[in-house]
């Protein structure tokens, strides 16, 4: 397996990030330099290892089911940068 | 003289009335005001807060409240800029968060105002905690105070410039991947990374989630055992966080070292380390050899590797963490005629180059057809690079190593290049892909110029009690910890 390179466009729109032409540049550069470096994990014998999300697993952390106050809705709006009474404002997504 | 005490001295002297907590306070706000041209260690400070906050403390002292009850009362402890206060200014050193203001307190703020400590200013920071030298941060970079020319080391910048300064007795910092011992280590101060699970993350702005830890940055490991006693435990707002039992940390710092092994691991023998810092890290060890620590020759075959697995886990968790700066519910935002457009804006105009680059990274390593031969691959080194540690801590009590590989580097000199600026880390990563607890404390100098040296140790999961022990036991043989920068004496005042 080749590594393949890495198509700066279609990366900054799946991480919907504008980047000007100096950007797409300077940083597909950038990241191949990287991706280079990060080869050598290939050099390592992974046969039958499992993988590790967390150093140290908790599994089925749970909390009693009890209700208690929440983040009142003026506190979370209060950052909006646009809003409409007690609503976030964001461009017409359906015609 | 009040500016360069320790948390535990000071106490000692507000509980024996020799000072006010307003009297402390002042004294911080008023180094802070002779230094911050300089240092550029701060991003905020709310004096008339902090003063409310100290006057708060002489009544609660005046009323008998004891140490015992609050720990931290009256003591100043400023934050980064990545932990929630309700009511304050939280940056993350970012454009994309200016004018954002907390809704809630971090659980860390809570167990902090809780002791009684005064929360003191926000502190500079790479941005998004993404960096090793706080100069990514888009509001300027902090300088360190034994050579303004140099960086204080990152992302915590600006917690270790201002404790190591007298701006403050502590702070609070994060650690990633070394954001806490690294700027430690350059400016010559104590820096915990405590275990994963050990200090809740609540209220702390996600970078990777399964590497970032709360720790603190002071002048003393005393300091740090006493701040960790107050941070720690379980919190069931973080389900990250472990319900194991809290020792008293300061309380048995005092007890013996003779005996304990320290594991010297040989891939830590690297040939970019500077020369100075391996002789100050050979001293060290002869120190404690000296204290009657056994040292034992270790292998953690799996170090060379442990980069490449950072750099892609955790850029691959930071686009994740990242994608709600979206323009929608708080920050900046750009207009675009859609969704898709606005966010593209909102992100591409809000962050800065280098956290641009770990979303790219990271997407990258996540996307569709990628994933296992990069994220997936390096979960798996994480493992082998965690059961190393885990088999060496069957043998040993503690690991040492350096923790950078060289004294601060000029302003300017790594940034234009990611992967020199990425092998500042290489000491202290590993602690963070393996769930350990770290420490590093200062262990000497370089010459010309004059440059603080760090000593990393690194113990095993929830480890603390240990580790501090062993710290202390090094920093009371030896004289670093008591150095002041140059700019304190006394043409500084």
């Amino acid at each position: 397996m080749s590594r393949p390179s890495l198509d700066i466009r279609a990366v900054a729109h799946l991480a919907r990030l504008e980047l000007t032409p100096e950007e797409e540049s300077r940083f597909g550069a950038q990241l191949e330099g990287i991706l280079r470096q990060v080869e050598q994990l290939r050099q390592v014998d992974v046969t039958g290892v499992e993988p590790t999300a967390h150093a140290l697993p908790r599994v089925n952390v749970t909390r009693p089911d009890v209700v208690r106050p929440s983040l009142p809705v003026e506190a979370a709006l209060r950052n909006a940068p646009a809003r409409s009474q007690d609503l976030f404002v964001v461009p017409k997504i359906v015609e | 003289m009040l500016p360069r005490l320790s948390l535990t001295e000071l106490r000692a002297r507000l509980a024996a009335r020799e000072c006010s907590a307003v009297e402390v306070t002042r004294a911080c706000l008023d180094q802070i005001q002779r230094r911050e041209g300089q240092l550029h260690a701060f991003l905020h400070v709310d004096a008339a807060d902090a003063l409310a906050q100290a006057e708060a403390a002489d009544t609660a002292l005046r009323n008998g409240v004891t140490p015992a009850e609050k720990p931290l009362l009256g003591l100043p402890v400023a934050l980064k800029d990545n932990i929630a206060v309700r009511g304050q200014p939280l940056t993350c050193g970012s454009r994309i968060l200016e004018g954002f203001v907390s809704p809630y307190d971090a659980t860390v703020v809570e167990k902090l105002r809780a002791a009684g400590a005064v929360l003191l200013g926000r502190l500079n920071l790479d941005e998004f905690a993404m960096g090793s030298s706080t100069e990514t941060s888009a509001f300027g970079p902090t300088r360190n105070p034994w050579d303004l020319e140099r960086i204080p080391g990152g992302s915590s910048g600006g917690s270790a410039a201002a404790v190591a300064a007298g701006e403050v007795p502590a702070a609070l910092g994060s650690d990633t991947g070394g954001s806490v011992r690294q700027p430690a280590a350059h400016c010559g101060v104590v820096g915990l990374k405590p275990t994963y699970g050990r200090v809740s993350r609540y209220g702390l702005v996600a970078y990777a989630s399964s590497l970032d830890q709360i720790g603190c940055l002071t002048r003393t490991v005393r300091d740090a055992a006493v701040l960790l006693g107050v941070l720690a435990g379980h919190d069931p707002r973080d389900s990250t966080s472990v319900p194991e039992p809290v020792p008293d940390y300061a309380a048995r710092l005092d007890g013996a070292v003779k005996g304990l092994r320290l594991g010297l691991p040989r891939e830590y023998r690297i040939a970019g380390l500077h020369p100075e810092v391996e002789a100050a890290v050979n001293a060290a060890v002869e120190t404690l050899r000296a204290l009657g620590v056994e040292t034992v020759e270790i292998s953690l075959p799996h170090t060379p590797y442990a980069l490449a697995a950072y750099y892609l886990i955790a850029p691959a968790e930071a686009s994740a963490n990242l994608a709600r700066f979206d323009g929608v519910r708080y920050g900046l935002r750009v207009e675009g005629a859609d969704p898709i457009e606005l966010y593209e804006r909102t992100r591409g105009r809000g962050f800065g180059p280098e956290v641009k680059r770990r979303i790219l990274l990271g997407t990258f390593a996540l996307s569709a057809g990628y994933y296992d031969a990069y994220y997936l691959r390096a979960q798996k080194v994480r493992t082998l690079i965690r059961q190393d540690f885990l088999r060496a801590f069957e043998q040993v009590d503690a690991i040492v190593t350096p923790t950078t590989p060289g004294p601060a580097f000029r302003l300017g000199e790594k940034l234009s290049d990611p992967l020199q600026m990425y092998l500042e880390d290489i000491f202290t990563l590993s602690c963070n892909l393996a769930g350990l607890c770290g420490i590093s404390v200062p262990c000497g100098f370089t010459r010309t110029p004059r440059l603080p040296i760090g000593l990393q140790l690194l113990g095993p999961p929830f480890g603390e009690p240990t580790l501090l022990r062993l710290a202390h036991a090094y920093e009371q043989a030896t004289p670093w910890h008591r150095e002041v920068p140059p700019l304190e004496s006394p043409a500084g005042g």
